[in-house]
């Protein structure tokens, strides 16, 4: 196979248009979602029903609230793997200030500033020393992680107040969750961000190719550092809902969310090796992800096969495409 | 600067006796050969799987699959010796090489054949393996009691003054040390990591040569697989759970690079003996073993700006200035 990339030529127009082929991903993917849903109506009686399908949404907004991020960053070109040990020392350095006596809007803070400065120690490491993503954030990932060990052991925080437990279970209006309301305001951001402002464009010319970027006049480092913060942000975001949801902080709290996020982010439709995505995709994937889990979690598949399906979902979504396309190439 | 890099394994092996020294002043038995020995011992199995990843790395790949890999060969291998007691170790022992490779090549061909990036493959097969751990045991525990006593007993016998494991670890090295600087495979592995499109030019096929890395890769699992379940006389789903970044961090420390071409055996085995190094001499200093992931944690950091410093010479000059270096 890799011999035929030898012998190609430039074809004279491009093969597939980035919009219809990005469009063509999303129509795959609502229609996986419809499949699963209706799957999902059929095999459980109780998944019909407005409580059930809001319960759904708990599954996935936190891991998807850091999707978001994720997605900018992946398609400038980088990678976070740390975010949820940055989600487990915010949760633990909140449990601490709570142990000091600290209210909700302080807890808030430091569970949200956390975030912010552990992206942004991430960000200078990349940016500022020029170091590979992927292995920085894995060495932050123990560190971090590793941190929230160290204070707590083998010990836990518990006793949020009733105001703090809102953020993680608390309702808006009727079924609808604060958590959910967050996710799709944030969506909305991203969205805009990403494919409606300059800084959006900015992002997908690193990811393209960042020294035609740095040549026309993009501040590469600066951007880069940005979307570290912004991930880190996220994760803080996540951390205040996670703690409030579950009211209590384990040094081994929210592991393997890297991982699902990442799912969801390359599961959305963006390009691992970056320039490409979109965050209809993402969202539409975390959704699938979720529906996926939460049904299976109906019919009583335990949570680890449950992974089995996202991880097969992960490559038979991503390799089908390109055995079509080398079905099409042969034919 | 230039020194260091050359002569990375020598600061590596340098900061591993510094480490054993300052814990050696104030408990003098910590370096007593008997325990070096154990120390050696309890990272040959880290060894040997930093091994099978270097190679992988080096072809600019990574494979987050093989402890995933690990617990399921080795679930495989203890129902098995559970079930029937009766089969030859050895025996075991190769199914586990083979069921590993076989994992292995399952990553490599979708790496070879789809192109797609290692890194969502192996994140897929790593969730896909770990469940069909719980889907073929059922969630339960195979334990010592339904063990045989030889799969219990091998890797502890003694050889030489040596403990079998360790063996295990020093004869896999020597295979890996041969098949690094002796073959044509070994050099096509540097020769993708360095510089992907002249190694097409050059006649290597790419896609095939990092095959067979992950192929090696998921052997070596499985053969630590068997070793892991037998030292540990415990397989369940939650074996070797997070593994799979100690192992990278392992290779990092060594001096192998993550953008490809830059590794040594002599390093991969120095990373991970440095680890292991870590790990032992906490308890004795009594620092609490909570302190070990964030440690571990400094330490890749460390290397990383460490190694970045003498790498960034080499490579593209064209367009040193365009990138600000």
């Amino acid at each position: 196979m890799t011999d035929t990339s030898l012998h190609r030529q430039l074809p004279d127009r491009l093969d597939n248009p980035l919009r219809s082929a990005l469009l063509g991903w999303q129509t795959l993917l609502v229609l996986v979602a419809v499949v699963i849903f209706t799957v999902n109506s059929f095999a459980s009686p109780y998944f019909l029903n407005a409580w059930s399908l809001s319960d759904l949404t708990f599954n996935f907004t936190e891991k998807a609230l850091i999707a978001l991020a994720m997605a900018l960053l992946i398609i400038s070109g980088e990678i976070d793997l740390s975010v949820a040990a940055i989600i487990a020392l915010a949760s633990t350095l909140m449990g601490l200030a709570l142990q000091f006596g600290a209210d909700t809007p302080v807890l808030v803070l430091i569970g949200v500033g956390t975030g912010i400065a552990c992206g942004a120690f991430n960000g200078f490491l990349v940016t500022g020393l020029k170091l590979p993503s992927i292995v920085v954030t894995i060495g932050t990932m123990s560190l971090f992680r590793g941190i929230a060990f160290i204070v707590l052991g083998d010990q836990s925080f518990k006793g949020y107040p009733a105001s703090f437990s809102w953020f993680g279970q608390g309702y808006v209006w009727w079924v609808i969750s604060f958590e959910l309301v967050l996710f799709l305001v944030a969506a909305v951001i991203f969205y805009v961000l990403l494919h409606r402002t300059n800084f959006g464009r900015r992002v997908f010319a690193i990811g393209n190719n960042d020294v035609a970027a740095k040549f026309s006049g993009v501040r590469v480092e600066r951007i880069k550092f940005i979307l570290f913060c912004l991930t880190g942000l996220m994760s803080g975001i996540a951390a205040v809902l996670l703690t409030a949801r579950l009211g209590s902080t384990r040094p081994s709290i929210a592991q393997g969310f890297e991982l699902e996020a990442i799912t969801m982010v390359v599961l959305g439709g963006v390009s691992i090796l970056g320039g490409a995505g979109s965050i209809i995709g993402v969202v539409l994937a975390a959704l699938i992800v979720g529906l996926v889990t939460f049904g299976l979690g109906l019919l009583n598949v335990p949570g680890i096969v449950m992974t089995i399906f996202t991880g097969s979902l992960l490559i038979v979504v991503i390799a089908l495409p390109i055995l079509f396309k080398m079905w099409r190439q042969r034919a | 600067m230039k020194a260091l890099t050359k002569h990375r394994e020598l600061w590596l092996a340098l900061a591993i006796v510094v480490v054993v020294i300052a814990v050696t002043l104030r408990f003098p038995r910590f370096s007593q050969p008997s325990n070096l020995l154990t120390i050696f011992n309890d990272t040959s199995i880290l060894m040997m799987l930093a091994l099978g990843q270097m190679v992988v790395i080096l072809t600019r790949s990574i494979d987050l699959s093989m402890a995933a890999n690990l617990a399921l060969t080795g679930m495989i291998v203890a129902m098995v010796n559970a079930a029937f007691p009766g089969v030859p170790i050895p025996v075991l022992i190769a199914g586990c090489i083979v069921v590993g490779g076989a994992l292995g090549a399952f990553n490599g061909i979708l790496v070879w054949k789809l192109n797609i990036p290692a890194i969502v493959v192996t994140l897929g097969t790593l969730t896909i393996f770990r469940g069909l751990v719980f889907v073929i045991s059922g969630g339960a525990w195979v334990n010592a009691a339904q063990m045989s006593p030889d799969f219990i007993q091998l890797q502890r016998g003694a050889f030489l003054g040596l403990p079998i494991l360790s063996w295990f670890a020093i004869v896999v090295a020597a295979l890996f040390y041969v098949l690094m600087t002796r073959t044509a495979l070994g050099r096509s592995l540097y020769a993708i990591g360095v510089n992907p499109t002249a190694s097409v030019y050059t006649g290597i096929n790419v896609g095939r040569t990092k095959f067979l890395a992950f192929t090696i890769a998921g052997a070596v699992s499985g053969l630590a697989g068997y070793l892991w379940i037998s030292r540990y006389v415990i397989a369940s789903t939650e074996v070797a759970s997070g593994y799979e970044l100690t192992i990278i961090a392992a290779c990092v420390i060594g001096g192998v690079s993550i953008a490809g071409g830059i590794g040594t055996v002599g390093g991969a085995l120095l990373g991970a003996l440095f680890l292991g190094v870590i790990n032992n001499a906490l308890p004795v200093i009594n620092i609490s073993p909570f302190w070990q992931m964030a440690i571990s944690g400094s330490a890749i950091l460390l290397a990383v700006v460490l190694n970045a410093r003498g790498e960034r010479n080499k490579g593209r000059v064209i367009l040193k200035k365009a990138e600000g270096v």
